[in-house]
């Protein structure tokens, strides 16, 4: 059996790890072996992000350490995987981490493309409003994009359709980005908390009891913005919600 | 090198303290961005078209000197004046001299971002020329001695109360005048004057055409074409950039430009200049400031392909909320943040950094520039060079200490989440700017570590 080695982005695991405890209990449920090699910390997406990439090199070495030995990479994060994707490289093991940059995936689409799951039988009768994140929609291509003339799929979509009782709300502003951004988070903080904002009205103003996505960094975002509201619409990780019931 | 009086989070700070405002900007720019996705939408070849005009003005950037050559070739052959500047001072100065030459001391101008760029305005004003700019949206910015905001709709900050003001304070209009037609029908009979009295005329270059030595302009409003025909004397003033090779070429950009830029399938007016007209003088002024450098950072050339749609600025969710003057630069938006920092490093180092890395300018952009890679890539560019502030290097710094060894990373999340529960006011101060206008996130009993190291193994 192919063995999968679970990726928990820092802040999952300090502030969310219900999400990851999802994750692992779906890919379970799946029938894989997965494995969560305890040794890691983050991909490093923060400090890139933000001009250090040239900091990244022990982070990046840690990473390949944990994960080289796996058949497959799959994280709740499209954001942590797309940095991956990306920028993984070491000096000492450059073989083992082009491998990783191939075999790496975000729980959406390693669900859709990898084991092209039909039948969740999952149970969620909520209405529910989902966040495209850029990087899982712009970069791993999980959404067909707004911007480009091209037929529409959506991957996340699929997978929410088999969850029993979940009715998927609209939006007027289908993927636009709520702000998040890493670090722009706090160095734009006016912008940041701006655009939030505005993506948090979309969800209520069309009925939204739930917000989920791939991506638990937006969530977390547009969490603390609900929360000043006093708002009672609540985020939940897609894993969550695919595993929920 | 000179640093900014104010940065962009600053700027956009002060912007934002008017969310009525920044709603009607962000709504305003949406509204054009959707007029944008129904024009490309309804050409079933879009994506297609993006890629020619991607590959054509590649081929153009690899051959820029030899298509160069042979366009001024061409356009001496056609009787037009060439001048070269290598900088904005020169161009300039060589607008000056013609000025000068015939003398002339009133310019009227159609919109050049080129001239914005380089601050010909001004330099002028202070030789005691006086200039008018023609294009509408200009001519507002102009009257509230401001310099435009966004490259296709220069005004689009203002509200047409605020146009009214400046109409009353300016052009005689009648206090609290904010119906559009009668403010157009204003700018109209003043301009029209300019037009009439003028003996010089200034106007951009959308293309130029290597082939034939031709150049091409577009408006909208017809101000390129009076200003041009009606003058003496018709200076054009281009990046060596806007160089495409054949004429051929042409119809893939001009229906890419103004369906990017406004929706529209073209714009109003696309003239051509060949050659001046009976007892005209035709001078045209091919400017570098700073465009060869970026052609030699192979990062970052791709940047000189820009054709000027301001499609990722209206697409841009940072820029609807901030603003195009938090930019501090000429070009705002996404491509400015990557054109400005080739211009002053540390002028403009905040610029890669207004963006949240979404992608959504590379996806509109009509030649395909990657817009939102190249952030990324001066953000590591800037910090090499040493631009980043001291807080943030130490805060990276003691990042990666904590990151690299899983044994400090553990310590310090149960520290973290320890804070946050027990002293949350340690952290749910001013000086937090998450906590600003945000709540922290609830601590969880444990990590997913820990939780894992309990049930799993």
């Amino acid at each position: 059996m192919k063995r999968v080695g679970l990726f928990i982005p820092c802040y999952v695991d300090q502030f969310y790890p219900n999400a990851g405890i999802a994750t692992y209990q779906l890919l379970k449920k799946l029938g894989l072996d997965v494995t969560y090699p305890t040794g890691q910390t983050c991909c490093g997406q923060p400090m890139a992000n933000s001009g250090f990439e040239h900091l990244t090199g022990d982070c990046n070495q840690l990473f390949v350490d944990n994960f080289a030995e796996f058949d497959y990479i799959v994280s709740p994060s499209g954001s942590c995987v797309l940095h991956i994707k990306e920028h993984l490289h070491t000096e000492k093991s450059e073989p083992q981490a082009a491998a990783i940059r191939t075999k790496v995936y975000e729980l959406v689409e390693f669900l859709v493309d990898i084991l092209q799951v039909k039948n969740l039988k999952a149970k969620f009768p909520h209405k529910v409003g989902l966040h495209q994140s850029c990087h899982g929609q712009r970069g791993l291509l999980l959404t067909q994009m707004s911007e480009l003339v091209a037929p529409y799929f959506s991957k996340p979509q699929q997978l929410l359709a088999q969850v029993e009782g979940l009715e998927l709300i609209n939006l007027k502003r289908e993927d636009e980005c709520c702000g998040f951004g890493g670090t722009f988070c706090v160095v734009e903080e006016a912008v940041s908390v701006k655009m939030g904002k505005d993506r948090v009205k979309d969800h209520q103003a069309n009925g939204a009891e739930y917000i989920t996505g791939a991506d638990m960094s937006c969530l977390m975002h547009m969490e603390g913005i609900l929360k000043r509201e006093n708002s009672n619409v609540k985020v939940l990780h897609i894993a969550e919600i695919l595993n929920a019931g | 090198m000179s640093i900014p009086a104010k940065t962009h989070p600053e700027l956009s700070e002060v912007f934002n303290k008017d969310e009525e405002r920044v709603n009607w900007h962000d709504e305003t720019l949406w509204w054009i961005r959707q007029k944008r996705d129904k024009s490309a939408h309804s050409i079933p070849e879009w994506e297609i078209l993006r890629e020619k005009a991607s590959q054509i003005k590649n081929n153009a950037l690899s051959n820029l000197a030899e298509y160069l050559v042979s366009f001024e070739e061409k356009a001496l052959a056609n009787g037009i004046i060439v001048h070269w500047a290598a900088d904005a001072q020169e161009h300039n100065q060589i607008v000056h001299q013609i000025l000068k030459k015939h003398d002339i001391r009133q310019l009227v101008k159609s919109k050049s971002m080129l001239t914005e760029e380089c601050h010909l305005n001004e330099y002028l004003e202070k030789q005691g020329l006086e200039v008018i700019d023609s294009d509408l949206g200009e001519r507002i910015v102009q009257l509230a001695k401001e310099p435009p905001s966004h490259i296709v709709l220069p005004c689009i900050h203002k509200k047409k109360e605020e146009i009214g003001d400046l109409f009353h304070e300016h052009l005689g209009v009648a206090a609290g005048t904010s119906d559009p037609q009668i403010l157009t029908e204003a700018a109209r009979v003043h301009l029209r004057e300019t037009f009439l009295t003028r003996k010089a005329a200034l106007t951009g270059v959308n293309f130029a055409i290597a082939e034939t030595g031709e150049f091409v302009v577009c408006t909208n409003e017809g101000n390129a074409d009076m200003g041009a025909h009606l003058a003496d004397v018709h200076i054009a003033c281009m990046g060596i950039e806007k160089i495409i090779p054949k004429r051929k070429h042409l119809g893939v950009f001009l229906r890419l430009l103004a369906r990017s830029a406004t929706g529209q399938p073209i714009t109003t007016y696309s003239s051509h200049f060949k050659k001046p007209g009976a007892g005209q003088e035709m001078h045209l002024v091919l400017v570098d400031n700073g465009r060869t450098i970026q052609m030699g950072r192979e990062d970052f050339r791709a940047s000189l392909k820009c054709i000027r749609c301001g499609a990722c600025m209206n697409t841009c969710p940072v820029y609807r909320r901030s603003g195009g003057h938090s930019y501090h630069s000429a070009i705002s938006g996404p491509i400015g943040a990557i054109l400005a920092p080739n211009l002053d490093r540390e002028k403009y180092a905040d610029l890669p950094f207004a963006s949240t890395l979404c992608g959504s300018c590379s996806n509109v952009c009509p030649v395909k520039i990657d817009i939102h890679q190249q952030l990324y890539k001066w953000r590591q560019v800037i910090v090499q060079e040493g631009y980043a502030t001291s807080a943030k290097k130490m805060s990276m710094k003691i990042m990666n200490y904590t990151l690299s060894s899983p044994g400090v990373y553990k310590t310090a999340g149960k520290a973290g989440r320890w804070v946050l529960k027990y002293i949350p006011f340690a952290v749910n101060n001013h000086f937090n700017p998450w906590y600003k206008q945000r709540d922290m996130p609830e601590v969880p009993k444990e990590s997913f570590g820990e939780w894992y190291k309990k049930n799993v193994k």
